[in-house]
């Protein structure tokens, strides 16, 4: 399977290039099928990949570049089930936006179509890359693509603040990678993953593991839009088209915690796990911190990307946990989450676009009540809402619960509480959206909620049936999500994988064949008491929020009062902090690394 | 001798940063990241740097003599490259950003805040 290993990249990128060189000769549809049969094409080599990384790790040496006595100079792609999964999933999600956009980005230039292209190419790159250099490339492509898409409506000022926000700060990101990158190079003179594990392994981590680990995860949580370095994300997605958001959201964030994953498995498990604790610690918290931001300013929110990309955030922070939790049941919790919550989550932003298409605005309370003529588009809103809380068996229930686990397990027993009232949160203030959109029920206004720039609406003659069709199947395909016969023991199993060091560096650099596992049961498998109890409290929780957000004005005034005096202060400084200058982001970015590596120097540096 | 490489290195990430961080203006903004960025070039040529050795260039050159690491090397071109392409698009950006809006400081942009 190796000679597949590179398509999934080569396609998109490729066919891109084709794209701009017949630009001025074709029609806008030729293009348009051309990316989506090129995106089509690139996803079933992916899926082909993930078929036979189940059995063991396929690796590609370029050029013919293969290691010779356990050093390697030549640059590896190296899938297992997990990062597979994630070039699969981002090629699923691209396919789902281009079908998406054959009518709702018809009035803009082919170039849409390009950078979709470049974009997936990236995002599989880095799913697939062993090379630790190689993945700097491709978060770089990865990032021009996306801030091209983010700031595609050149003709509108918030698309090009959100962009310009965007670029400055993972520019910042991508140069502490870099700097990481070197220190680790000079302390390992290897860049190929499983060298440089080897060759820090059975050294105690000292100050220069402990500066680089600092600036590689930084960098990486900068992308996965974690507290503090998560501001970029929500002018981002506010302000990019609807189909992008789902690549944003879907896929781009989880890719940045994927690495996260990626590198401590590969490269710091060796001098670290023994002191695992602090970085621990230090990771849950802030995966606990962004839940409660991001929970919290999703339900300030009325314009209705924005509510999402808060939520977004809260659920990357649930995302940061579990991994946090450095077991590979919670990693399993983690792909099954981000596999539920992309369809999901991409299924509400699409309804976002449909919404915009029909009743030409995206602002909660300017949209009271207009939802009623778009029943479709509201059963599918309210199907995701309630998707993403993790109701027993339905939507990212599977990933909530496994993570629930772990978190009990690992020590962590409130960590399950508080996902799910950030979980709950989120879910209730897009009910609470929903409620007031589609069924006109609530105050006609709320001075609680952040006033935002609308967005230009779509032309009329996008098509409104295509539209829902596939908004339908996402959001589909995400409610079954933790009812596919075998997948969560897949995910498991490719977790183990993941998560086996020795087996991924003797696979890497000396080509040893991996023992199969034995072929996981294709069955549904209950999940613990405690799982279920959470995921009806989430419900519970969500419709309370909800209610709370519709009817707070009809509370006792003398309620209502406490409760302002009471959350008042928080919720002003929240927003303070949200200033949308790209210059308060950046050094909320330094201080967050500063900190974060000023704890690990303490707690990690052994000499 | 090397530590005062990494030292300048360092300087250098943080001057960029802090001139990032008070710029008034997104065409400032995007030289401080350049400057950011080439701490990264001292950084990568400083590791790979060796006292009395060559250009790693070997042709007609005995085999065994010492050469600087070109492995760094050719990852600063590549740094380069990837980089021009961000910046590029900063500055675009930064262009269309006047022409909507007639101001290109980025403290006046705060649309989207909360």
């Amino acid at each position: 399977m190796s000679w597949a290993l590179p398509l999934p990249v080569a396609i998109p990128l490729l066919a891109a290039a084709l794209l701009v060189v017949i630009d001025h000769v074709t029609s806008r549809r030729v293009h348009a099928a051309i990316a989506i049969a090129a995106t089509a094409a690139a996803t079933g080599f992916s899926v082909l990949v993930l078929v036979a990384a189940e059995g063991h790790v396929v690796l590609h040496w370029f050029g013919g570049w293969h290691p010779g006595g356990g050093v390697a100079l030549g640059i590896a792609f190296a899938a297992d089930p997990l990062g597979a999964g994630m070039a699969a999933l981002a090629g699923v999600l691209s396919l789902f936006a281009l079908v998406y956009s054959w009518t709702y980005m018809r009035e803009e230039s082919g170039s849409f179509d390009v950078l979709v292209l470049t974009f997936t190419g990236a995002m599989a790159g880095f799913a697939l890359t062993g090379d630790i250099f190689n993945m700097f490339v491709w978060f770089e492509l990865m990032g021009v693509s996306a801030y091209a898409l983010a700031g595609f409506k050149v003709r509108e000022l918030g698309p090009l603040q959100g962009a310009v926000n965007f670029a400055i700060t993972n520019t910042l990101a991508a140069y502490m990678i870099l700097t990481g990158i070197a220190l680790l190079y000079a302390r390992t003179g290897a860049l190929n993953l499983a060298q440089i594990g080897r060759d820090l392994a059975g050294h105690p981590p000292d100050r220069l593991v402990v500066v680089s680990l600092t600036l590689l995860f930084a960098g990486l949580l900068v992308k996965a839009a974690i507290v503090p370095f998560h501001f970029w994300l929500a002018d981002a997605h506010a302000s990019a088209p609807a189909p992008v958001c789902v690549l944003f959201s879907g896929v781009m964030v989880e890719l940045g915690i994927f690495f996260v994953a990626r590198l401590y498995w590969t490269v710091f498990e060796g001098p670290l796990h023994v002191h695992a604790v602090p970085m621990r610690d230090v990771l849950v918290g802030l995966g606990v911190l962004t839940m409660l931001v991001g929970a919290f300013m999703c339900f300030l929110q009325r314009h209705l990307k924005r509510l999402l990309a808060y939520s977004t955030i809260a659920h990357a922070g649930l995302m940061l946990a579990g991994i946090a939790l450095l077991d590979p049941k919670s990693l399993a919790g983690v792909a099954d989450l981000v596999a539920a919550h992309a369809f999901l989550k991409g299924g509400l932003f699409l309804a976002c676009g449909l919404v915009l298409r029909q009743l030409r605005h995206i602002d909660e309370l300017r949209l009271r009540g207009l939802g009623r003529q778009t029943p479709a588009t509201g059963v599918l809103w309210f199907a995701g809402a309630v998707g993403l809380l993790g109701v027993p068996y339905v939507g990212s229930f599977a990933g909530h619960a496994l993570i629930d686990d772990g978190g009990i397990a690992g020590g962590y027993g409130w960590l399950p509480t508080v996902a799910m009232v950030a979980t709950a949160v989120c879910s209730g203030a897009m009910l609470r959206a929903g409620a007031r959109v589609f069924l006109g029920w609530g105050a006609a206004d709320d001075p609680i909620l952040s006033d935002e720039p609308e967005e230009k609406a779509p032309a009329r003659e996008a098509s409104v049936r295509l539209m829902t069709g596939v908004t339908a199947l996402m959001i589909a395909l995400g409610l079954i999500a933790s009812v596919v016969p075998g997948l969560v023991q897949r995910t498991e199993t490719g977790a183990q994988r993941f998560a086996d060091r020795a087996a991924y560096t003797a696979r890497v650099l000396h080509g040893t064949p991996v023992p199969l596992p034995p072929r996981p049961p294709v069955i549904v498998e209950s999940s613990t008491a405690a799982s279920l109890e959470y995921g009806v409290g989430a419900l519970l929780v969500a419709l309370a929020v909800a209610a709370l957000g519709l009817w707070h004005g009809r509370l006792p005034r003398a309620v209502g009062a406490r409760a302002g005096r009471f959350l008042g202060p928080p919720v002003a400084i929240l927003r303070a902090g949200h200033s949308g200058i790209v210059g308060d982001y950046l050094l909320w970015i330094t201080a967050g690394t500063v900190v974060i590596g000023g704890v690990w120097a303490f707690t990690l540096a052994q000499s | 001798m090397n530590m005062l490489a990494f030292a300048v290195a360092a300087w250098i990430f943080c001057v960029g940063v802090y001139g990032a961080i008070v710029s008034r203006n997104l065409i400032h903004l995007a030289l401080c990241l350049t400057v950011t960025q080439s701490s990264t070039y001292v950084l990568l040529l400083a590791i790979g740097y060796k006292h009395h050795a060559g250009a790693p260039i070997f042709k007609g050159v005995k085999l065994g003599t010492p050469a600087v690491d070109p492995v760094v090397q050719s990852l600063t071109l590549t740094d380069i490259v990837v980089s021009v392409t961000v910046i590029a698009l900063v500055l675009a950006l930064a262009l269309d950003v006047h022409e909507e809006s007639g101001t290109i400081d980025p403290d006046e942009l705060t649309g989207m805040s909360g």
